[in-house]
Protein backbone atom coordinates (compact mmCIF):
# COMPACT_ATOMS: atom_id res chain seq x y z
CA UNK A 1 0.00 0.00 0.00
CA UNK A 2 3.22 2.28 0.97
CA UNK A 3 4.80 1.20 -2.36
CA UNK A 4 1.29 2.16 -4.53
CA UNK A 5 1.41 5.30 -2.75
CA UNK A 6 5.11 6.09 -3.31
CA UNK A 7 4.84 5.04 -6.87
CA UNK A 8 1.54 7.26 -7.99
CA UNK A 9 1.79 10.15 -5.76
CA UNK A 10 5.34 10.75 -4.23
CA UNK A 11 4.65 14.30 -3.24
CA UNK A 12 2.37 12.96 -0.72
CA UNK A 13 3.55 12.78 2.92
CA UNK A 14 2.19 9.59 4.27
CA UNK A 15 1.49 8.62 8.15
CA UNK A 16 0.87 5.76 9.22
CA UNK A 17 -1.39 5.56 12.63
CA UNK A 18 -0.56 2.71 14.61
CA UNK A 19 -3.56 1.76 16.91
CA UNK A 20 -1.67 0.36 19.47
CA UNK A 21 -0.74 -2.78 17.58
CA UNK A 22 2.54 -4.72 18.71
CA UNK A 23 3.26 -6.78 15.39
CA UNK A 24 5.82 -5.13 13.01
CA UNK A 25 3.14 -2.77 11.33
CA UNK A 26 5.35 0.11 12.90
CA UNK A 27 8.50 -1.06 11.57
CA UNK A 28 7.39 -2.05 8.67
CA UNK A 29 5.90 1.22 7.79
CA UNK A 30 8.73 2.99 8.99
CA UNK A 31 11.16 1.64 6.60
CA UNK A 32 9.14 3.00 3.66
CA UNK A 33 9.77 6.18 4.45
CA UNK A 34 6.16 6.86 5.83
CA UNK A 35 6.00 8.88 9.52
CA UNK A 36 4.32 6.58 11.96
CA UNK A 37 2.12 7.56 14.95
CA UNK A 38 2.16 4.79 17.28
CA UNK A 39 -0.85 5.16 19.89
CA UNK A 40 0.48 3.61 23.44
CA UNK A 41 -2.86 1.89 23.32
CA UNK A 42 -6.26 0.82 21.65
CA UNK A 43 -8.23 4.00 20.73
CA UNK A 44 -10.64 2.30 18.05
CA UNK A 45 -11.36 3.59 14.61
CA UNK A 46 -12.33 7.32 14.81
CA UNK A 47 -9.90 8.55 17.34
CA UNK A 48 -6.68 6.74 15.91
CA UNK A 49 -8.68 8.51 12.67
CA UNK A 50 -8.86 12.03 14.24
CA UNK A 51 -5.18 11.32 15.46
CA UNK A 52 -4.21 11.69 11.74
CA UNK A 53 -6.14 14.51 11.34
CA UNK A 54 -4.54 16.57 14.69
CA UNK A 55 -1.39 15.56 13.31
CA UNK A 56 -2.37 17.76 9.83
CA UNK A 57 -3.74 20.35 11.69
CA UNK A 58 -0.31 20.83 13.86
CA UNK A 59 1.68 20.48 11.05
CA UNK A 60 -0.34 22.58 8.88
CA UNK A 61 -1.14 20.91 5.88
CA UNK A 62 -4.05 22.05 3.81
CA UNK A 63 -5.06 18.67 2.30
CA UNK A 64 -5.77 15.48 3.95
CA UNK A 65 -6.71 11.97 1.95
CA UNK A 66 -7.74 9.25 4.17
CA UNK A 67 -6.60 5.58 3.04
CA UNK A 68 -7.13 2.78 4.18
CA UNK A 69 -4.04 0.57 5.12
CA UNK A 70 -5.62 -2.82 4.05
CA UNK A 71 -5.26 -2.55 0.27
CA UNK A 72 -8.60 -1.69 -0.49
CA UNK A 73 -8.24 1.91 -1.62
CA UNK A 74 -5.82 2.54 -5.15
CA UNK A 75 -3.49 5.47 -5.03
CA UNK A 76 -4.10 5.49 -9.10
CA UNK A 77 -7.32 7.10 -8.11
CA UNK A 78 -6.40 10.23 -5.94
CA UNK A 79 -5.67 12.21 -8.32
CA UNK A 80 -9.98 12.06 -9.34
CA UNK A 81 -10.62 12.10 -5.79
CA UNK A 82 -8.79 15.26 -4.70
CA UNK A 83 -10.11 16.57 -7.70
CA UNK A 84 -13.19 18.84 -6.55
CA UNK A 85 -11.19 20.21 -3.71
CA UNK A 86 -9.34 22.30 -5.79
CA UNK A 87 -11.93 23.23 -8.95
CA UNK A 88 -15.41 22.85 -7.27
CA UNK A 89 -15.02 24.54 -3.83
CA UNK A 90 -15.57 20.51 -2.43
CA UNK A 91 -14.74 21.07 1.82
CA UNK A 92 -14.51 16.99 1.70
CA UNK A 93 -14.39 14.05 -1.17
CA UNK A 94 -15.68 10.89 -0.81
CA UNK A 95 -14.65 8.21 -3.16
CA UNK A 96 -17.61 6.24 -3.79
CA UNK A 97 -17.31 3.04 -5.25
CA UNK A 98 -20.94 3.22 -6.49
CA UNK A 99 -20.86 5.84 -9.21
CA UNK A 100 -18.85 5.50 -12.80
CA UNK A 101 -18.48 2.33 -14.61
CA UNK A 102 -17.67 -0.19 -13.02
CA UNK A 103 -19.74 -0.93 -10.40
CA UNK A 104 -18.03 -2.69 -6.84
CA UNK A 105 -19.61 -6.63 -6.33
CA UNK A 106 -19.61 -7.40 -2.35
CA UNK A 107 -21.73 -9.61 -0.79
CA UNK A 108 -25.50 -8.77 -0.99
CA UNK A 109 -26.29 -8.23 2.89
CA UNK A 110 -23.61 -5.94 2.78
CA UNK A 111 -25.25 -3.89 -0.60
CA UNK A 112 -28.42 -3.93 0.99
CA UNK A 113 -26.98 -2.11 4.10
CA UNK A 114 -24.75 0.41 2.30
CA UNK A 115 -28.10 1.14 0.23
CA UNK A 116 -30.10 1.63 3.12
CA UNK A 117 -27.41 4.18 4.65
CA UNK A 118 -27.24 5.94 1.92
CA UNK A 119 -31.03 6.62 1.79
CA UNK A 120 -30.80 7.79 5.74
CA UNK A 121 -27.46 9.74 5.17
CA UNK A 122 -28.82 11.14 1.87
CA UNK A 123 -31.99 11.73 3.72
CA UNK A 124 -31.09 13.70 6.42
CA UNK A 125 -27.84 15.83 4.92
CA UNK A 126 -30.35 16.50 1.82
CA UNK A 127 -27.48 15.29 -0.71
CA UNK A 128 -27.35 11.81 -2.48
CA UNK A 129 -24.20 10.23 -0.70
CA UNK A 130 -23.82 6.77 -2.55
CA UNK A 131 -21.10 5.45 -0.56
CA UNK A 132 -21.17 6.77 3.33
CA UNK A 133 -19.32 4.21 4.54
CA UNK A 134 -15.96 4.86 1.85
CA UNK A 135 -13.10 5.44 4.21
CA UNK A 136 -11.41 6.61 0.46
CA UNK A 137 -11.69 10.73 1.51
CA UNK A 138 -9.68 14.05 0.74
CA UNK A 139 -10.77 16.78 2.72
CA UNK A 140 -9.24 20.20 2.96
CA UNK A 141 -7.57 22.66 5.81
CA UNK A 142 -11.07 23.55 6.89
CA UNK A 143 -12.02 20.20 7.32
CA UNK A 144 -8.85 19.10 8.77
CA UNK A 145 -9.22 21.58 11.54
CA UNK A 146 -13.40 20.66 12.21
CA UNK A 147 -12.11 16.97 12.36
CA UNK A 148 -9.32 18.19 15.06
CA UNK A 149 -11.97 19.45 17.46
CA UNK A 150 -15.20 17.03 16.44
CA UNK A 151 -14.54 13.41 15.09
CA UNK A 152 -16.96 10.71 15.56
CA UNK A 153 -15.73 7.73 17.70
CA UNK A 154 -18.19 4.75 17.02
CA UNK A 155 -18.39 4.39 13.02
CA UNK A 156 -17.03 7.61 11.85
CA UNK A 157 -16.95 7.33 8.38
CA UNK A 158 -21.14 7.47 7.92
CA UNK A 159 -21.45 9.85 11.22
CA UNK A 160 -18.57 12.16 9.84
CA UNK A 161 -20.54 12.84 6.62
CA UNK A 162 -23.75 13.65 9.03
CA UNK A 163 -21.33 15.90 10.94
CA UNK A 164 -20.25 17.54 7.93
CA UNK A 165 -23.18 18.27 6.04
CA UNK A 166 -25.12 19.87 9.55
CA UNK A 167 -22.00 21.84 10.26
CA UNK A 168 -22.30 23.62 6.66
CA UNK A 169 -19.53 22.03 4.52
CA UNK A 170 -19.36 20.92 1.12
CA UNK A 171 -19.40 17.40 0.15
CA UNK A 172 -18.66 15.60 -3.26
CA UNK A 173 -18.70 12.23 -4.51
CA UNK A 174 -16.48 10.99 -7.27
CA UNK A 175 -16.40 7.54 -9.05
CA UNK A 176 -13.70 4.92 -6.91
CA UNK A 177 -12.28 2.06 -7.75
CA UNK A 178 -11.46 -0.20 -5.30
CA UNK A 179 -9.77 -3.55 -5.01
CA UNK A 180 -10.97 -6.47 -2.95
CA UNK A 181 -9.21 -6.11 0.30
CA UNK A 182 -5.20 -7.94 0.37
CA UNK A 183 -4.50 -7.84 4.12
CA UNK A 184 -6.55 -7.91 7.74
CA UNK A 185 -10.49 -8.40 6.75
CA UNK A 186 -13.39 -5.83 6.98
CA UNK A 187 -14.31 -5.31 10.26
CA UNK A 188 -17.80 -6.21 9.38
CA UNK A 189 -18.76 -9.74 8.09
CA UNK A 190 -21.01 -10.45 5.85
CA UNK A 191 -23.85 -11.99 9.15
CA UNK A 192 -23.05 -8.70 10.87
CA UNK A 193 -24.04 -6.45 8.37
CA UNK A 194 -27.90 -5.64 8.74
CA UNK A 195 -26.76 -5.65 12.44
CA UNK A 196 -24.12 -3.43 11.95
CA UNK A 197 -26.20 -1.12 9.78
CA UNK A 198 -28.67 -0.85 12.49
CA UNK A 199 -25.97 0.24 14.87
CA UNK A 200 -25.14 2.84 12.30
CA UNK A 201 -28.66 4.08 12.18
CA UNK A 202 -29.26 4.55 15.52
CA UNK A 203 -25.35 6.44 16.40
CA UNK A 204 -26.71 8.36 12.94
CA UNK A 205 -30.08 9.16 14.88
CA UNK A 206 -28.40 10.12 18.32
CA UNK A 207 -25.82 12.12 16.71
CA UNK A 208 -28.85 14.16 15.00
CA UNK A 209 -29.91 14.98 18.95
CA UNK A 210 -26.93 16.76 19.29
CA UNK A 211 -26.36 20.33 18.87
CA UNK A 212 -24.15 21.05 16.03
CA UNK A 213 -20.61 22.32 17.17
CA UNK A 214 -19.47 25.41 15.63
CA UNK A 215 -17.04 25.56 13.01
CA UNK B 1 -42.89 1.00 64.26
CA UNK B 2 -42.88 -1.34 61.11
CA UNK B 3 -40.11 -3.57 60.79
CA UNK B 4 -39.54 -2.28 57.23
CA UNK B 5 -39.47 0.91 58.70
CA UNK B 6 -36.69 0.00 61.34
CA UNK B 7 -34.85 -1.59 58.61
CA UNK B 8 -34.92 1.37 56.19
CA UNK B 9 -33.77 3.44 59.04
CA UNK B 10 -30.67 1.16 60.11
CA UNK B 11 -29.76 1.15 56.51
CA UNK B 12 -29.97 4.55 55.19
CA UNK B 13 -28.18 5.87 58.74
CA UNK B 14 -25.54 3.09 57.55
CA UNK B 15 -25.42 4.59 54.07
CA UNK B 16 -24.99 8.00 55.24
CA UNK B 17 -22.33 7.12 57.76
CA UNK B 18 -20.46 5.14 55.14
CA UNK B 19 -20.00 7.97 52.66
CA UNK B 20 -19.18 10.62 55.40
CA UNK B 21 -16.24 8.38 56.50
CA UNK B 22 -15.40 7.79 52.68
CA UNK B 23 -14.93 11.55 52.10
CA UNK B 24 -13.12 12.18 55.41
CA UNK B 25 -10.77 9.53 54.38
CA UNK B 26 -10.14 11.04 51.50
CA UNK B 27 -11.48 8.02 49.23
CA UNK B 28 -14.46 9.82 47.40
CA UNK B 29 -14.56 13.09 45.97
CA UNK B 30 -16.95 15.62 47.57
CA UNK B 31 -18.73 15.90 43.78
CA UNK B 32 -19.11 12.51 43.33
CA UNK B 33 -20.70 11.89 47.40
CA UNK B 34 -23.40 14.78 47.16
CA UNK B 35 -25.86 12.53 45.09
CA UNK B 36 -25.14 9.31 47.70
CA UNK B 37 -25.28 11.67 50.58
CA UNK B 38 -28.77 13.60 49.60
CA UNK B 39 -30.19 10.19 48.63
CA UNK B 40 -28.95 8.45 52.19
CA UNK B 41 -30.48 11.51 54.17
CA UNK B 42 -33.90 11.36 52.02
CA UNK B 43 -34.50 7.89 52.92
CA UNK B 44 -33.04 8.79 56.50
CA UNK B 45 -35.26 11.24 56.65
CA UNK B 46 -38.78 9.56 55.62
CA UNK B 47 -37.97 6.22 57.55
CA UNK B 48 -37.96 8.30 60.71
CA UNK B 49 -40.58 10.41 60.02
CA UNK B 50 -44.12 8.32 59.98
CA UNK B 51 -46.11 11.17 59.72
CA UNK B 52 -44.08 12.81 56.27
CA UNK B 53 -44.27 9.96 54.85
CA UNK B 54 -47.81 8.91 55.00
CA UNK B 55 -48.79 12.28 54.36
CA UNK B 56 -46.88 12.27 50.57
CA UNK B 57 -47.23 8.37 50.36
CA UNK B 58 -51.10 9.24 49.81
CA UNK B 59 -50.34 12.33 48.13
CA UNK B 60 -49.34 10.20 45.37
CA UNK B 61 -51.29 7.60 45.52
CA UNK B 62 -49.45 5.16 47.27
CA UNK B 63 -51.48 3.37 50.24
CA UNK B 64 -48.69 1.35 51.35
CA UNK B 65 -46.03 3.94 52.72
CA UNK B 66 -42.82 2.23 53.28
CA UNK B 67 -43.20 1.46 49.26
CA UNK B 68 -42.78 5.34 48.47
CA UNK B 69 -39.15 4.54 50.34
CA UNK B 70 -38.70 1.81 47.63
CA UNK B 71 -39.57 4.40 44.68
CA UNK B 72 -37.34 7.36 46.48
CA UNK B 73 -34.44 4.82 46.49
CA UNK B 74 -34.79 3.71 42.75
CA UNK B 75 -35.34 7.17 41.58
CA UNK B 76 -32.18 8.12 43.18
CA UNK B 77 -30.23 5.19 41.95
CA UNK B 78 -31.30 6.15 38.31
CA UNK B 79 -29.93 9.48 38.83
CA UNK B 80 -26.43 8.74 40.20
CA UNK B 81 -26.18 6.24 36.95
CA UNK B 82 -27.12 8.38 34.71
CA UNK B 83 -24.74 11.01 36.45
CA UNK B 84 -21.87 8.32 36.79
CA UNK B 85 -22.87 7.24 32.84
CA UNK B 86 -21.87 11.11 32.17
CA UNK B 87 -18.56 11.08 34.19
CA UNK B 88 -17.47 8.18 32.08
CA UNK B 89 -17.82 9.76 28.83
CA UNK B 90 -15.98 12.36 30.29
CA UNK B 91 -13.33 10.66 31.51
CA UNK B 92 -13.49 8.57 27.90
CA UNK B 93 -13.05 12.11 25.96
CA UNK B 94 -10.09 13.27 28.33
CA UNK B 95 -8.64 9.66 27.73
CA UNK B 96 -8.80 9.80 24.17
CA UNK B 97 -7.14 13.54 24.31
CA UNK B 98 -4.36 12.48 26.20
CA UNK B 99 -3.21 9.43 24.07
CA UNK B 100 -3.88 10.74 21.01
CA UNK B 101 -1.42 14.14 22.76
CA UNK B 102 1.03 11.59 23.53
CA UNK B 103 1.27 9.77 20.09
CA UNK B 104 2.04 12.99 18.43
CA UNK B 105 3.92 14.47 21.19
CA UNK B 106 6.31 11.03 20.58
CA UNK B 107 6.78 11.70 17.28
CA UNK B 108 7.81 14.92 17.45
CA UNK B 109 10.06 14.09 20.21
CA UNK B 110 11.57 11.62 17.58
CA UNK B 111 11.63 13.95 15.02
CA UNK B 112 13.38 16.60 17.18
CA UNK B 113 16.20 13.74 18.01
CA UNK B 114 16.69 12.58 14.79
CA UNK B 115 16.91 16.17 13.45
CA UNK B 116 20.14 16.31 16.03
CA UNK B 117 21.57 13.46 15.08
Amino acid sequence: MLEDINAHFPAADIVVINDGSTDATSAVAKTSGAKVIDLPHNLGIGGAMQTGYKYAEQRGYDVVIQFDGDGQHRADQLETLFEPLLNNGADMVIGSRFIGEKAYKSKFSRLIGIKILSGAVSLLTGKRITDPTSGFRAANRRVVEFFSRYYPDDYPEPEAVVLLKRAGFKIAEVPALMRERQAGSSSITAFKSLYYMLKVLLAIFIDMLKRVPGR
Amino acid sequence: MDIVILVATVVSGAIVFSVVELIRRNKLKEKYSLLWLAASLVILFFSISRKALETISLLVGIYYPPSFIFLIASLFLIIINIHFSTVISELYEKNKNLTQEIALLKKAMEEIRSGNE
